[in-house]
């Protein structure tokens, strides 16, 4: 009788103590924090993308009408044939699609050869005024993405869609041709422009680490100077080069501004602005299809990219510490081509602010005399013959309204931001090795790879109607701020994982041992030592969400316009000038963070963004 | 006062890994124990699993009375309850504090008056030769300073035992003898339980009360640093410890109590031993001579490396190698015929097999 009795003790001594163990791996702050992070991003990220997968596969209000004997919520293959195969998928999702593609690959194309050259210039040559290129290269990364658009207006638009007269038109005599002025060409070329600082700062970031002995070494056995830039240093700069392929094809994808400034007037749709259109004819399911297949574009990108970059990735530790960097010798031409570069981004960072300024003091677009001077569009009262009577701009109390909700927005977000990095590091970086900090890592990394439109797209299904404790949420102006933090994820996670790295794990382990719980030490030694990441990833993530438009402009309504929704608003209701104003205005509020950034010295744009 | 540790039967693995396996040492009140072994032997895992930074995966460890881990009963109390103090290689001094806030950080914690904080402050500074370093950060000391602010982080919360994670690797070899010095005296005047993790067998013999070898997460010997220099348990032992190396000779036991090492033959106490042995002797229980001696074997003088204290001779006989060491400058040239006697008392056999010491 009594060896039964043993035997059951010890069975139930075994399990209390498994349990122990089990709840004290519970217990630990990294795994708290990344159960934490866990649930936050199911319900950031997975939740929202199931839910916009199934509103496209069941029958919505508007189906039931058109579907024969279909029950609303019933499951349904509906949106997908109609949009796949059905007499609208020309227009509805082919067409979109090849000029998207087309689009992206033109502007990614411009952005690698541009920015390639210019950090090879920068970074290899002994070319003069380097500081200068160095930070007119990064201006358009904190510009609005459309101001390049807005100014290609400005410069070459002709009669072909009504309006004032561009520049060209004024200068020449006559407009130039249709293809100049709209649709893909020009979409290409100011994307190309604006996003060619990705390439730029991966490329010089590569140059710069990379021993110039290897290549000297191929010199000393005699091998040609291309033939050098063909073996040695093309294979050691590539995966740079992708990495700015996937960054830029992406953002390109999913870009709405320009597309819409330059595109949508000529019936030049691309996916972005389709599922725009869809969604506000009331036709969700099918933005919603054409946004999943936004997003498995960025998802086999990300793919081709990974698979190219596996066998490469051993490069990346090449050079390091001691590396000499030789330079190449420009002679007479250094002048010429200084100059040269000087100019090329001038006019890619300057002109177009300079001309969208120009135009706000013209009483008419297009007429470049003086006596056409008006402030009328900055401070001027309401005038019926001028922009549909709206006032101008700083007396405007919606403009004032909106300038405060992206403040506003920008600062909620990025204080979620940064502290969701501090979180998002902590686990990571503590858990390395484990399978739940590694999953975490990934999860943070989904959002980077949903072009902007198309996540914001995800939202709108999401919290249309409550959600578990959660109220519907559209139109409210938490959703702006659950949308901006969750596609910052990615940065935020990125960010503070490297700070965390940057934490020896004895400091904390020192602390662990002189008796200090987890909150004690967080407090007096691990936040201590990574405060200047936390407060550059607040500020780079309060510049990044200033100019977001992509990402928003599916879930603004009129109360929760932003600065940046606004100037879309009022380029659509043709009011170009206030447009340019209100950009003028929001290129003014992000110098002042980005000066912010460089007066605080905690960090700078080129190392936040070196993601 | 003294608090002794008992590790029983602990094992951790990482992955398939085991970094520590089955693991039991009983260390004395008191007692210098050193950790010694090549790196990825378990040694630092082994002193982290002590301190509560690891979370073993088998087995327990008692530090004095109280059960601070055990597997089987769910028990592991976390780093800062075990009344143990750690020095770290890097010394892990928080960049952002002051000399005496890093000092004071776990005085705090204790809440500690203070009154009594500054007094501490004073004390430990003056026990590690630092006095008026208080307003210095770390960064504005050299390597041996902040070596010994680490010390006095850890002497100020006065814990029973002392662990150290081999605190003196980063220090140039010049410091690190004076350190070696200050740590020895430390250890004997707080007197706590020290343990102590090195690779460096010098240091390992001349600090410790007792050393344990160990190798791929195995304890090969515990013993004192004499009988670990004089009778190493194993092959593995015998070849770590001691610098010249120890000449490890294949041979056939012989039936006259000698070892035939091919060429010639050696005599020792073959009683227990196999057939195929590895015979073990130091460089400085092998005499050497210039003249033919009675029973000395002849070699050939290969290299000679006089040091100052001692030199090194390198003699060979065919394709067999041997490592004397002689006091002085030696004045044997290279080349040169030697004769060779080994001391019978100080010869250790090893099965060829296992590897093992064979008892005589």
């Amino acid at each position: 009788m009594a060896a039964p009795a043993v035997a059951m003790q010890s069975v139930s001594l075994r399990l209390f103590a498994a349990l122990r163990r089990f709840f004290r791996w519970l217990t630990s702050p990294k795994v708290v924090l990344a159960l934490l992070m866990l649930v936050l991003m199911a319900y950031l990220i997975i939740i929202p993308l199931y839910r916009m997968l199934e509103t496209t596969l069941t029958v919505q209000e508007k189906d039931v009408r058109i579907i024969p004997g279909a029950v609303l919520g019933e499951f349904t293959l509906y949106h997908w044939i109609r949009m796949l195969t059905g007499k609208i998928s020309q227009v509805m999702l082919y067409a979109p699609l090849q000029h998207s593609l087309f689009v992206s690959a033109g502007a990614t194309l411009i952005a690698l050869v541009l920015g390639s050259l210019m950090a090879w210039f920068v970074v290899r040559t002994d070319m003069s005024g380097r500081k200068l290129i160095n930070s007119l290269a990064i201006i358009p990364y904190i510009m609005p993405s459309w101001t390049i658009a807005m100014a290609w207006t400005l410069i070459f638009k002709n009669r072909t869609v009504g309006g004032a007269p561009g520049i060209l038109e004024f200068l020449l005599g006559h407009g130039p041709p249709d293809w100049l002025s709209y649709g893909p060409i020009p979409i290409m070329i100011s994307s190309g422009l604006h996003y060619y600082t990705f390439f730029y700062l991966f490329v010089s970031t590569a140059l710069m680490s990379i021993d110039s002995n290897l290549e000297e070494a191929g010199e000393l056995m005699g091998a040609s100077r291309t033939r050098i830039l063909r073996k040695i240093t093309f294979p050691l700069v590539l995966p740079a080069l992708l990495s700015g392929f996937i960054m830029t094809f992406s953002r390109v994808m999913g870009t709405f501004g320009g597309p819409n400034v330059l595109g949508v007037p000529v019936r030049y749709y691309t996916l972005s602005t389709m599922i725009r259109s869809d969604m506000k004819l009331g036709n969700n399911a099918d933005g919603f299809v054409l946004a999943i297949m936004l997003i498995l574009l960025a998802l086999i990108t990300v793919f081709m990219n990974q698979k190219a970059m596996g066998t490469k990735k051993s490069f990346e530790t090449i050079g390091g510490r001691g590396f000499v960097t030789k330079q190449t010798k420009l002679k007479r031409w250094k002048g010429i081509l200084t100059a040269f570069v000087v100019v090329i981004e001038v006019l890619i960072a300057i002109l177009p602010v300079v001309l969208l300024t120009w135009n706000t003091f013209m009483r008419h677009s297009g007429d470049y005399s003086l006596t056409n001077f008006t402030l009328q569009h900055w401070i001027g009262v309401s005038d019926p013959n001028f922009n549909d009577g709206l006032p101008g701009i700083l007396r405007n109390p919606l403009i004032w309204k909106g300038a405060w909700n992206s403040i506003r927005l920008s600062v909620v977000a990025s204080f979620f931001v940064a502290i969701l990095g501090v979180i998002l590091g902590y686990a990571i970086v503590k858990g390395r090795g484990t399978r739940l900090s590694r999953l975490v890592e990934q999860l943070a990394f989904v959002p980077y790879v949903i072009p902007g439109i198309a996540f914001g797209a995800v939202y709108i299904s999401m919290f249309a109607r409550p959600v578990g404790p959660i109220p519907a949420l559209y139109g409210t102006f938490a959703l702006l701020v659950i949308v901006s933090v969750a596609k910052n994820l990615p940065f935020s996670s990125r960010s503070g994982v490297s700070a965390m790295m940057q934490v020896g794990k004895e400091l904390e382990e020192a602390a662990e041992v002189a008796g200090a719980g987890a909150w004690v030490r967080f407090r007096t030694i691990v936040f201590p030592l990574i405060r200047g990441g936390f407060v550059s990833g607040f500020l780079l993530s309060f510049i990044s969400s200033m100019r977001e438009l992509s990402l928003i402009i599916l879930l603004v309504t009129p109360a929760t316009q932003v600065l940046a929704s606004m100037t879309m608003r009022y380029i659509e209701n043709g009011n170009d000038q206030q447009a340019d104003a209100v950009i003028v205005l929001l290129v003014v509020l992000v110098m002042i963070g980005n000066w912010a950034i460089s007066r605080f010295r905690v960090g700078s744009l080129e190392k936040g963004l070196g993601m | 006062m003294s608090t002794p540790i008992i590790i029983r039967n602990l094992s951790k693995h990482f992955g398939k890994v085991a970094a520590v396996n089955n693991v039991s040492l009983d260390i004395e009140a008191g007692a210098f124990l050193t950790l010694l072994g090549p790196s990825g032997c378990g040694k630092t895992t082994l002193l982290r699993c002590v301190a509560g930074l690891e979370d073993p995966d088998a087995g327990e460890i008692y530090i004095g009375d109280k059960l601070v881990f055990s597997h089987s009963k769910g028990i592991s109390l976390p780093a800062g309850k075990r009344d143990l103090g750690l020095v770290f290689q890097n010394y892990a001094l928080w960049p952002h504090m002051k000399v005496d806030k890093n000092i004071t950080y776990a005085l705090k914690v204790q809440k500690m008056p203070k009154e009594e904080m500054k007094k501490r402050v004073q004390e430990s500074l003056a026990e590690v030769k630092m006095e008026g370093f208080e307003d210095r950060y770390p960064r504005e000391m050299s390597g041996g300073q902040q070596q010994r602010i680490a010390l006095a982080r850890m002497l100020a919360y006065r814990p029973k035992v002392f662990l150290m994670d081999e605190p003196l690797s980063n220090l140039d070899a010049r410091l690190r003898i004076d350190m070696r010095t200050e740590l020895k005296r430390l250890h004997y005047v707080a007197g706590a339980t020290t343990i102590y993790v090195t690779h460096d067998q010098v240091e390992a013999l001349t600090m410790s009360t007792k050393i344990a070898v160990m190798r791929e997460g195995v304890v090969q010997q515990v013993d004192t640093p004499d009988k670990v220099y004089h009778f190493p348990a194993n092959l593995f032992v015998a070849d770590f410890i001691g610098s010249p190396k120890v000449n490890l000779l294949d041979g056939t036991v012989d039936g006259n109590s000698s070892v035939d090492l091919g060429g010639f033959k050696v005599a020792a106490d073959t009683r227990r031993a196999p057939q195929k042995v590895v015979l073990a002797v130091r460089p400085e229980d092998i005499a050497i001579s210039t003249a033919p001696v009675d029973g000395g074997v002849e070699f050939n003088a290969y290299s000679v490396l006089p040091s100052g204290a001692d030199s090194t001779i390198v003699a060979k006989l065919a394709e067999t190698e041997v490592t004397i060491r002689v006091p002085g400058i030696s004045k044997i040239r290279m080349d040169e015929k030697v004769w060779l006697t080994f001391n019978p008392e100080m010869i250790n056999l090893y099965d060829q097999e296992s590897g093992n010491l064979i008892a005589s």
